[in-house]
């Protein structure tokens, strides 16, 4: 071969849970370098390492049952084995679980199909070998077609010899593939449609020797992936041809998809009839069946979910707390430092509030990314993550919603960034999209801030429901209800308008409880960290910046030059505390006048005689511009416009005090309850969080989800508040 | 189908059947077959979730959970056998 030299491209392949990730870790080491896939957002995974002494880039691929993909990841998968073009990888390994071994083989038979070099490695033999099954591996490899390697990816057993045979088939000069064996009329149909395939997808860039195997392996990919597929790399008159040639053969009274699909199983089953033996059957029920009968007990199992589900919850609600604690004082300490290093100005600003604020905006999802991505992969190493999904489905199901959907929900009241991410585990795209775009609905921690300060405001403390609930209490719990249902129900109308798709199947595996392993762990958790962080991250410190500034400029002259006056006739007539007390009084008004000179001030103005139906003044209309930095950051720019100084939280009496006495131009009162009300609603509604779209940009791979998000979520605040005080005007509240 | 036929979702707990047909939506009835459920096929039903769907069976030595909508719409015939499951259940 001529040009530079080219480093071998080796792909791990195989069902979920057959231990690639495993096998990788334990070939590469940490070594790997994650990244996506182009133009999708499933994380690539690459490692070099060495076979027979050469360098070689192995791609740990996401686990797919078929190459007849079903799923983004399954499609990924079975793009990267038989891309629609180009050369492809240059040998697979398939990895598979001996001890459910003709299922796992049936991918390894359709990768074989394709021609290009494969070695199966035979994993979890330690867990076959205590079930009693007897494995003759250089029969079953011969009758396969492929070299077999019994491996034990958890201890790093057999990887040497899996090396071994890796580089014997790199080596190797390309062989004629057995083709599938296939009833007469059904081979008919089949050519028919490889004949299509020559015309209109011809095999570019695979050798001379390989192509018979790749225009096979295209027919009968075709025949079982066309009419229920988004395939976008089929062509046209292929796909064309595969539906004509699927309805003769039904009118004929041939399945072709089950006549294929029989074909492999038949030859699998034949082989591990022959070189698979129990040799000793187990007595009594697994270790799996006995952990089972307890944890999918209906009420055992609904205790030991609702432990599993608490602790999660309270390990994203409060035990990252002293981090993110932690966190914001070292912000706080670096905003001081420049303040002190660098002298008073725009670019003293730009540092601190822009971009000091930004990175700390970022890293400070990261203790609760970090605690999710961890709890995420040890309920999906162990195999409980499948149980949740087999014990909640039946709920999920009413919404239009897959049993996996619910660990992202439930995180999402903690907050939707991290609940977004965890979407992953959902296989279907458009199952992931609804969950996606349904979850930043749900009542998050930034939220309460808000809820705090307006409920302290605007209900009075002393005043209880009937049944002894306080007002305040009575209001916030309504929140939470508003927050479920408005859930719930935007998932179920995005299934059925935006995002239509036949309801989706549960199909779903559960597969053997086994114990996580530290390192699969510890390399998830930092792998998902850190792509956050650079690609999120760097979105979320944009957005900082941009709101800063318009929360900052312009400023007025006049303005400035009447404050320097004011500051310097009070250093001339006071002196001690009453000095300090009017120069706080002075920060504090100077603060309210530039942000009202601001563009987000005028903006706020702008948007007054829009947001003035729904009860707030134009204050709290530049207020809800800076909280899409984040929502808690309504409570600290309602204390500058309100010209009681930025810091102020939502327990301060002085903030709470001068709130309350707040009036509107015509000398009513602004936060009355009705007020209160209509501001928590829009709250617990509006799409406000600029680090929320920049994951659902992330994850989505563009900004077209986003966007949707953004205009879904905001009108549906927009009217419910709008209701809410209209409603409330009408029956008489004020 | 026909009526009389009687599906998986038909099967009580601990029940054994052999798979006749697999019908129901095309897709979902794919991966079924992809995943080895097939016309000869074993099955056994081993628990229902706790609020009444979904179902799991086991096959060719692994464990599947579908809904009783799918579980519906594949057609078996009762069989005596509920010891442990060959290997190769596939027996045709
Ligand atoms: N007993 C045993 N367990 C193993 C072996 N290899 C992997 N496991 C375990 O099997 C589970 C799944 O392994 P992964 O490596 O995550 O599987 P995967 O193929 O990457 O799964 P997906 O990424 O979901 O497709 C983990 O709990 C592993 O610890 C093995 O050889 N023996
Ligand atoms: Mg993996």
């Amino acid at each position: 071969m001529s040009g530079p030299v080219r480093v071998p491209l080796v792909l791990l392949a195989g069902n979920p849970n057959s231990g690639k990730t495993t096998l990788f870790n334990a070939l590469t080491g940490a070594r790997a370098r994650t990244g996506n896939y182009p133009g999708v957002t499933v994380e690539r995974r690459v490692g070099t390492l060495s076979v027979g002494g050469r360098p070689v880039d192995l791609v740990d691929l996401p686990g797919t049952y078929s190459l007849s993909a079903r799923s983004e990841e399954e499609r990924v998968a079975a793009q990267a084995i038989l891309p629609s073009s180009g050369p492809g990888p240059d040998a697979v390994v398939v990895v598979c679980d001996a001890t459910a071994l003709e299922r796992h083989l049936y991918l390894a038979e359709q990768i074989r199909e394709t021609g290009v070099p494969v070695v199966v490695a035979l994993n979890m033999m330690d867990e076959a070998e205590a079930e009693g099954l007897q494995l003759e591996v250089a029969a079953l490899a011969s009758a396969f077609g492929a070299p077999m390697v019994p491996v034990v990816a958890r201890r790093g057993r057999g990887t040497t010899e899996l090396l071994e045979a890796l580089a014997r088939v790199l080596e190797e000069e390309p062989k004629a593939v057995v083709p599938l064996p296939l009833d007469a009329a059904v081979a008919a149909d089949v050519e028919e449609v490889a004949l299509s395939v020559d015309a209109a997808w011809p095999a570019g860039g695979v050798s001379e020797a390989r192509r018979p195997a790749v225009r096979w392996a295209r027919a009968l990919w075709t025949l079982l992936s066309v009419g229920d597929d988004e395939l976008r790399d089929v062509p046209a008159a292929v796909r064309d041809t595969v539906e004509a040639v699927q309805r003769r053969a039904t009118s004929q009274g041939r399945a072709l998809d089950q006549a294929i699909i029989m074909a492999r199983y038949e030859r699998l089953d034949a082989i591990t009839g022959a070189f698979v033996r129990v040799e000793s059957p187990r007595s009594g029920p697994s270790t799996t069946e006995r952990i089972d009968r307890v944890l999918t007990h209906p009420a055992a199992g609904s205790l030991a979910f609702v432990l599993v589900m608490g602790t999660l919850f309270q390990a994203l609600f409060s035990w990252s707390e002293p981090l993110v604690a932690v966190i914001e004082a070292a912000v706080g300490g670096v905003q001081g430092l420049v303040r002190w290093a660098l002298p008073d100005g725009p670019l003293q600003d730009l540092l601190t509030d822009g971009v000091v604020a930004g990175v700390g905006n970022v890293i400070v999802f990261v203790p609760q990314i970090a605690m999710l991505s961890l709890f995420i992969a040890l309920l999906e190493d162990s195999g409980y993550l499948a149980r949740v999904a087999f014990v909640i489905d039946r709920v999920m199901r009413g919404v239009g919603l897959h049993g996996r959907a619910f660990v992202p929900l439930l995180s999402g009241f903690a907050c939707a960034v991290p609940a977004v991410l965890a979407t992953r585990t959902i296989e279907n795209r458009k199952d992931r999209l609804v969950t996606m775009l349904a979850l930043p609905l749900m009542s998050c921690s930034a939220r309460l801030p808000v809820y705090t300060l307006v409920i302290g405001v605007a209900f009075p403390s002393g005043q209880s429901l009937p049944g002894g609930l306080s007002v305040g209490a009575g209001a916030l719990l309504l929140m939470y209800a508003i927050s479920v249902a408005a859930t719930l129900g935007a998932a179920g109308v995005l299934r059925r308008t935006v995002l239509p798709g036949p309801r989706p199947a549960l199909v779903l595996e559960l597969p053997p409880y086994r114990w996580p392993l530290v390192r699969n762990l510890a390399l998830a958790t930092w792998e998902r960290t850190r792509t956050f962080v650079t690609d999120a991250g760097t979105l979320i410190l944009a957005i900082t910046i941009v709101l800063w500034a318009m929360l900052t400029y312009p400023k007025d002259a006049a303005t400035e030059a009447r404050y320097e006056t004011l500051r310097a006739q009070a250093d001339a007539t006071l002196a001690g505390e009453p000095l300090q007390v009017e120069h706080a009084r002075l920060d504090a008004e100077q603060a309210a006048a530039r942000m009202e000179h601001s563009l987000g001030g005028r903006v706020g103005r702008a948007i007054e005689p829009v947001v003035a139906p729904l009860g707030f003044d134009w204050k709290i209309g530049v207020g809800l511009v800076a909280s899409f930095a984040a929502r808690e950051v309504l409570v600290s720019t309602l204390a500058v416009v309100y010209g009681v100084g930025a810091d102020q939280d939502e327990e301060s009496d002085s903030l709470r005090s001068r709130l309350r006495t707040a009036r509107r131009a015509d000398g009513r009162r602004l936060f009355t309850p009705l007020v209160g009300l209509s501001l928590m609603v829009f709250f617990v509604l509006a799409a406000q969080c600029m680090s929320t779209l920049a994951i659902v940009r992330r994850e989505s791979g563009g900004w077209r989800w986003p966007l949707v998000m953004l205009v879904y979520m905001n009108v549906l605040a927009y009217v419910a508040s709008l209701l809410v005080y209209q409603g409330g005007l009408l029956l008489g509240f004020e | 189908m026909n009526a009389g036929d009687i599906t998986l979702a038909d099967l009580g707990v601990g029940e054994s059947a052999e798979v006749r047909a697999v019908g129901g939506d095309r897709g979902v009835a794919r991966r079924l077959m992809e995943m080895g459920v097939l016309p000869g096929t074993l099955v056994r039903v081993v628990r229902v979730a706790p609020l009444g769907d979904p179902v799991e069976i086991r096959l060719r030595r692994y464990g599947l959970s579908i809904r009783r909508a799918e579980a519906a719409a594949i057609v078996v015939t009762r069989s005596a056998e509920s010891g442990p499951l060959p290997s190769t259940a596939g027996a045709r």
